[in-house]
């Protein structure tokens, strides 16, 4: 019985806890409840993810009314992986949290911050989940208010001014999204996902339809930071609590990108998408600036948390290269690199955290030395940074062999090349704190610093180790990634 | 007829242009939730149009009735309207903080303290 | 009309006019919604629109000044990013079915079965709560969370004062003024028809969302025409906060209760034995959850912004 509704726990159980969480007051307790919360959302969409393994489809019918009439969740190899990928980080930023939030944020804080925690994770599983046009837009807001929320909790200033500036554009973003969801629901009547596939190829050259994509395309390329709409990025990044820099930069930037494969492949389709809109030829261009120019930004910055942020915009990037290669091999690309990524910047930024624990500020000049202060902290960020490059045996490797192979298939040679200029770029980028931490002395009169504390040690090195593991062992992410790329080419599902 | 069945729509488009501008072209962080509001209040007349039909009463059952209104496009609106007022809400209550901590709401004032800021780490 | 407003709205700078007119901008925009046969829209737009977000506005202006600065850098580029939109929507719409009439696909497709079946599926006669409570009634429970998602927002960002009562106490009452005699008559029937809406939501418009802001107008004119604390006295912050949440766990728990019973997550019609008596039940709870959150919620967002104007 409890198989049946695994599809819906995945998300009210996280959602609902929230509301608990919030009664449970201040102390460890928010912290403990979240984690077992967070575990066991982990666990479920482990489940999940074993019982679409074979290629089938879930599908769970909320308040009993059958689609397009009631809302329906409809799970697939492709959704099930960016579950498990959400509520994996999750899994694995909860534990961590207790000292980094301890050292970060005001005590009488800490239960509100876990409930925003909860919500926000709950709201991107939603989007993840459901097959429900406008259902999208509301998990959305539900992730993006406690987003907003937790980034202004961070200690600067500035931290309250780039959570403003996220709401605006978060917000423009997804009125646009409305707008486009307006548009086609005008033209066919009805909002869910799988009856719009089957009505948008009937009415494919209706103007309507053509504004209405372009509307989401925008909206969502506003969510998930694609160049030039991704200004809101780097502060946010830069200037919120270390853990929810983790979180989001490993999870919700990934949704998006979900959110925007999903509705150019499954509510439009291939056709639509690559030949009546021919959004290949956008997305190319954009991508290759976004991957050259933003790798050369990062080089410059001084705070490495930004400069983390604005090597997430050009990896986003990446992602939408892969997806305008109109191939097989562009979009499983694009999958492994969305999970890759989850891992190497959870890893990054957790070791990052780590140190900010310790120093209290993330400024490069400030990391002189940790080398052999705190070994174990730079290790793993030394192993998230060569996954970042892309170095063989790490996760990262595998997905840019295939984005490199899904470039040679199409005879692209010239963004060959700039794939691995920008991987030069990296290792550019990375060396620069590998060279302050290792080869420089601490600076004069600096206090000495310990290695890091277990409780974020360890959840660091999970996703450290994890790099390393997916880099070697492809089977389960390459036979979903491949999975899930055949079917959205394949048409409606 | 042409133009007549659209008029409709394109005033509403007229109006989420004007709440669009007011929010990415003004300094002032208030008057940007202003736009931000009116932007979407008119999204919300671009759904609560589509739902009409001519001749149609409210959707609410009565024997009085032969067509009614489409009652799917009120209840998106509804839920968007809470959404929009909740967004409001933790908008302002930022604006209080940054006014707190910066002692103005106007962008360029903030971004030119924020560049100070940078310029001393 | 609405044009007008827009646009003086965009050309004034003293804060306290564009937001006055922006709460008229929400009148206009509910009597237009009259107009198109959404009345519960309309309802809504109202006492959220020149209600709550007004009253917002203004508790955030006490706080930051009423003036605005002319804007230093050249509208020019957002004017083109404003007019490119609008072209895209304009053309867009040239293929858009038309304005009113009955033969568009948003009226052949899924919604003749809401107004077909639903009385007879679900047993209420306005349909608009029917969808709303039952068909989506997840998008509903979402709803709900977003406006507790906003309440977390604010109470980590701005909080709420707390009174101590160390403060020289008022031994003896201040007369009362007609204000305030005025409000005491009004109040109980504002929170009766809050109760009203709440419960007649089936039948007419109304309903959970437009109940709670009612019912919170109506704790909120007592903090005006009194004061925040007796207000606070009234309905303590720390009990409208557990109602707060408990609203939100009165609209999943329903959906659990449902999956016990055997049916998916929120299908009311396994509640009793018989469906449209289920679906009763379940509706019932649910927008009840939604009043509680929504009341509380409203309430609770406007002790911050009050309590942190005072404090300044």
């Amino acid at each position: 019985m409890m198989e049946m509704h695994l599809p819906v726990l995945q998300v009210i159980v996280p959602l609902l806890s929230a509301a608990i969480c919030f009664l449970l007051g201040r102390g460890k307790l928010p912290w403990m409840f979240a984690t077992l919360v967070s575990w066991v959302t982990f666990a479920i969409s482990i489940l999940i993810a074993i019982q679409v393994s074979d290629g089938s489809t879930l599908q769970y019918e909320l308040g009993g009314w059958e689609p397009p009439w009631g809302i329906s969740y409809n799970v697939d190899q492709l959704n099930a992986l960016v579950l498990v990928i959400v509520s994996g980080i999750a899994a694995v930023v909860f534990p961590y949290a207790l000292r980094s939030v301890e050292r970060e944020i005001a005590p009488e804080q800490h239960g509100l911050f876990y409930t925003a925690m909860l919500l926000c994770f709950a709201g991107l599983l939603g989007i993840t989940i459901t097959g429900d046009a406008f259902n999208v837009f509301v998990l959305l807001e539900i992730s993006s208010l406690s987003t907003y929320t937790l980034i202004s909790l961070g200690k600067d200033r500035r931290a309250l001014t780039s959570s403003f500036q996220y709401l605006i554009m978060g917000t423009i973003g997804a009125t646009f999204i409305l707008i486009g969801i307006g548009l086609i629901y005008a033209l066919t009547g009805t909002l869910n996902m799988a009856d719009l596939a089957e009505r948008i190829p009937q009415i494919e050259s209706s103007r309507t339809l053509q504004a209405a994509f372009a509307f989401i395309v925008v909206g969502f390329g506003l969510k998930l930071a694609m160049f030039p709409l991704h200004l809101w990025l780097p502060n946010a990044y830069a200037f919120a609590p270390s853990v929810v820099s983790a979180f989001l930069a490993a999870t919700a930037t990934k949704v998006a990108v979900y959110a925007l494969l999903r509705f150019l492949f499954d509510v439009y389709d291939v056709n639509f998408t690559y030949e009546a809109m021919q959004v290949q030829y956008l997305l190319i261009p954009l991508a290759t600036v976004a991957i050259l120019f933003a790798s050369i930004v990062a080089i410059f910055q001084n705070d490495v948390k930004r400069m983390l942020a604005y090597s997430s915009v050009a990896q986003i990037g990446y992602m939408l290269l892969g997806i305008g290669l109109v191939n097989a091999t562009g979009i499983t690309a694009t999958l492994l690199h969305l999970f890759n990524h989850a891992l190497m910047k959870g890893a990054l930024f957790l070791a990052l955290g780590a140190v900010c624990y310790r120093i209290g500020r993330t400024s490069i000049q400030q990391m002189a030395g940790l080398g052999q202060q705190m070994p174990w902290t730079m290790a793993a960020f030394v192993v998230g940074g060569l996954s970042i490059i892309g170095v063989p045996l790490t996760a990262g490797f595998v997905s840019k062999w295939y984005l490199i192979l899904g470039t040679l298939e199409n005879g692209w040679w010239p963004l060959t090349a700039a794939i691995l200029i920008a991987s030069l770029l990296a290792v550019i980028y990375i060396w620069r704190v590998v060279e302050v931490a290792y080869f420089r002395e601490r600076p004069e009169g600096a206090p000495d610093v310990k290695e890091a504390p277990l409780s974020l040690l360890l959840p660091t090195w999970v996703l450290a180790a994890a790099n390393i593991y997916f880099g070697v062992q492809t089977d389960f992410t390459v036979s979903f990634a491949k999975g899930a790329a055949a079917s959205l080419l394949g048409g409606a599902p | 007829m042409d133009t007549l069945g659209l008029f409709n729509y394109w005033v509403v488009i007229f109006l989420m242009m004007a709440g669009f501008y007011t929010v990415i072209a003004r300094g002032n962080l208030v008057k940007k939730i202003v736009g931000l509001n009116i932007f979407q209040t008119s999204v919300f007349i671009l759904y609560i149009s589509l739902g009409k039909v001519s001749g149609g009463t409210a959707p609410i059952v009565s024997d009085a009735a032969t067509a009614y209104s489409n009652p799917l496009p009120h209840v998106l609106i509804l839920t968007a309207i809470v959404v929009g007022v909740a967004t409001t809400a933790l908008g302002l209550a930022l604006i209080i903080r940054i006014k707190e901590a910066y002692g103005t709401i106007e962008e360029d004032e903030i971004l030119a303290m924020d560049q100070k800021d940078e310029g001393r780490e | 009309m609405l044009g007008l407003t827009a646009m003086t709205i965009i050309r004034l700078r003293s804060l306290f006019a564009v937001v006055m007119l922006f709460s008229i901008y929400s009148l206009l925009t509910a009597s237009l919604f009259m107009v198109l046969d959404a009345v519960d829209v309309a309802f809504t737009e109202a006492a959220v629109g020149a209600g709550i977000s007004t009253m917002l506005m203004l508790g955030t202006l006490m706080i930051t000044g009423y003036r605005e600065k002319r804007p230093a850098h050249s509208p020019i580029l957002p004017l083109i990013v404003v007019v490119l939109t609008g072209a895209v929507l304009v053309w867009g719409t040239l293929d858009m079915p038309h304005f009113g009439s009955p033969d568009q696909p948003v009226h052949q497709h899924v919604a003749p079965r809401y107004i077909d079946d639903s009385p007879k599926e679900v047993g209420i006669p306005n349909m608009v709560t029917s969808v709303l409570a039952s068909y989506r009634g997840y998008d509903t429970m979402g709803e709900t969370i977003v406006v507790f998602a906003a309440l977390i927002g604010v109470l980590s960002l701005i909080g709420i004062k707390k009174y101590t009562n160390k403060e020289p106490g008022r031994t003896e009452k201040p007369p009362e003024s007609i204000l305030q005699v005025a409000a005491k008559l009004l109040i109980p029937f504002i929170l009766l028809f809050a109760l009203y809406v709440q419960f007649h939501g089936d039948f007419g418009p109304g309903g959970g969302f437009q109940a709670g802001v009612i019912f919170a107008a109506g704790i909120i004119l007592y903090a005006l025409t009194f004061s925040l604390k007796d207000a606070m006295h009234l309905a303590p912050p720390k009990v409208v906060k557990v109602i707060a949440a408990f609203g939100v766990l009165l609209y999943g728990g329903t959906g659990i209760v449902s999956m016990l019973k055997g049916g998916t997550f929120l299908n009311y019609s396994v509640l009793a034995h018989d469906p449209i008596h289920g679906q009763h039940y379940g509706i019932l709870l649910v927008e009840l959850g939604v009043g509680l959150t929504v009341a509380s919620v409203m309430m609770l967002i406007f002790y911050a912004f009050v309590s942190r104007g005072e404090a300044d």
